[in-house]
């Protein structure tokens, strides 16, 4: 099926009249999200996050390569990412409808450009190689937000990655295999978390903003505003691209939540990253 | 009984037999007609062995006919509607197929509205067609459009079970609180409560007693229940 019919019209009128008292489909509270659930596969850096239903899996892999000789000192990072129609019926491969061109642009401005991993810790020898990695993203299931599960997954994913480590005595290197020395962790700057709110027509009438919504809810918004920051209170991005007007307090307001909920999402994935890593038997001959 | 998958020959032997769904007859080369499997699930029959059928469960409705659905309005083309049942093709339905209804006086549909109505054409590679009365009666019967209320998606078998008169969900909700429902045999329910967290409550327990979601059982229930403020 090439697009989805929109919800029906008693649907559409339930979610509108529901939300009037705060109340969600799903029995959630207003501003509550759905526990990320994170699971991590035999490889370093493979790790599929799911929010609810939505699932998303990530995957690291690094190479070494020549860099542009533009920029000579900092290593590469490509970011990866398609909907396939393993997501929801309404996804073809091919053809990027304007959902999938939206998270791909978010996941390169929270992921990328936002400077998370540190380039320059890439660059083996300056000018003839540096590290390239390569982040892929699958979406596996769509239930609703599948933007902050794939930015989720992708940065728990750069964190848990390890590259070989490689050694550079004058113009030779040498790349020592996981077995030989352990492989090191990429060097991050900052962990950024993506978080996004659906917002619903007359928002100034009574009906307040949603974080994390569902499927329905994010096709029955008329607006999204999404902002990725740290647990360090500090902001990388803020999207919100069309829909209906905020109000500057508003926006500070939700400001406000995001730090909250970025900071247990930072206690979340720093526990179970030492969960995994203290049941992984790395061996060092 | 057993469990089969799709292709493989069942055993139905019976002088009156009648194949339910999932089961077809192929003729092979020497003549013998052989029973096979369409979908993958239990094989069953009735007592008498007249009837046999296979159970599965599923989340994508292939239509039948004499199936009640529920349906979204799509579109309209000419005098008819197209109607969204959840099956590979859309269906169709005459603008006149209701009660009452004449040229002069259809009932007023919005792209949008929903729908219970009943699959009268089927067939594989063609749109099925659906009408909103009893074919005999040429009465309303329940059919028409639904008006107000909430719309949850679930899996086939899960419809299948709603709709037997002795699963516990409904009886064990409707002692709590008045409830109207419709249930759609191409995996949709449409509930209507007095108030909207009566009606978050049921949509909530049938994704959980969802064979596809949990499965919970009576005593489950009534426990998750007693959490939702109902």
């Amino acid at each position: 099926m090439p697009r989805p019919p929109s919800p029906s019209i008693p649907e559409k009128e339930f979610v509108y009249g529901a939300l009037k008292q705060s109340l969600r489909i799903d029995g959630r509270a207003m501003l509550e999200m759905r526990t990320p659930t994170l699971t991590f596969g035999p490889e370093l850096g493979w790790v599929e996050c799911s929010l609810g239903k939505t699932r998303v899996l990530a995957q690291v892999d690094g190479k070494m390569v020549k860099p542009p000789p533009e920029r000579p000192l900092e290593g590469l990072i490509s970011i990866h990412s398609e909907l396939s129609s393993m997501a929801a019926n309404e996804f073809e491969p091919g053809r990027a409808s304007d959902q999938e061109v939206t998270i791909t642009r978010m996941l390169d401005k929270v992921l990328r450009r936002s400077d998370a991993v540190d380039k320059e810790s890439l660059c083996v020898l300056a000018g003839q190689r540096v590290w390239h990695i390569r982040l892929t993203l699958h979406v596996l299931a769509d239930a609703g937000n599948m933007l902050d599960c794939a930015c989720l997954a992708g940065i728990v994913a750069l964190k848990h990655f390890r590259r070989p480590e490689v050694e550079v005595v004058g113009d030779e290197i040498t790349v020592h295999h996981p077995s030989e020395r352990a492989p090191v962790p990429l060097s991050l700057h900052h962990t950024p978390y993506c978080l996004t709110f659906a917002f619903f027509p007359d928002s100034h009438a009574g009906t307040p903003p949603v974080l994390d919504p569902a499927h329905l809810e994010e096709t029955l918004a008329a607006g999204l505003l999404s902002v990725a920051l740290n647990a360090q209170r500090e902001l990388c991005v803020v999207q919100k691209a069309g829909g209906v007007p905020l109000p500057p307090a508003t926006v500070m307001d939700i400001v406000d939540v995001a730090v909250q909920r970025a900071r247990e999402l930072d206690a979340l994935v720093e526990r179970a990253l030492r969960e995994d890593w203290a049941g992984r038997d790395v061996e060092v001959r | 009984m057993s469990l089969v998958l799709p292709g493989e020959q069942v055993p139905a032997q019976h002088v009156n037999l009648k194949l339910g769904p999932g089961l077809l007859q192929l003729s092979t080369g020497n003549g013998q007609p052989v029973v096979i499997s369409t979908r993958a699930g239990e094989v069953m029959r009735t007592a008498k062995g007249n009837r046999w059928w296979i159970e599965g469960n599923s989340r994508r409705y292939v239509p039948a006919p004499q199936e009640s659905v529920i349906g979204v309005v799509i579109s309209r083309s000419g005098e008819n509607w197209r109607v969204d049942i959840g099956s590979a093709h859309m269906a169709s339905l005459d603008g006149l197929a209701f009660e009452g209804a004449t040229k002069r006086n259809r009932p007023n549909l919005k792209v949008g509205s929903l729908l219970y109505a009943r699959v009268s054409l089927a067939h594989k590679d063609m749109e099925p067609e659906l009408e909103c009365f009893d074919a005999q009666t040429r009465k309303a019967e329940g059919f028409g459009e639904l008006k107000g209320g909430f719309l949850v998606q679930c899996s086939l078998k899960m419809c299948r079970l709603l709709l037997d008169p002795t699963h516990f969900l409904f009886p064990l909700l409707g002692a709590r609180f008045p409830l109207e429902t419709a249930v759609g045999i191409n995996g949709r329910v449409w509930i209507k409560c007095n108030e909207p967290k009566q009606t978050i409550a049921v949509v909530r327990c049938i994704e959980a007693v969802d064979p596809d979601g949990g499965g919970m059982d009576e005593p489950a229930v009534k426990k998750f229940l007693g959490t939702l403020d109902v």
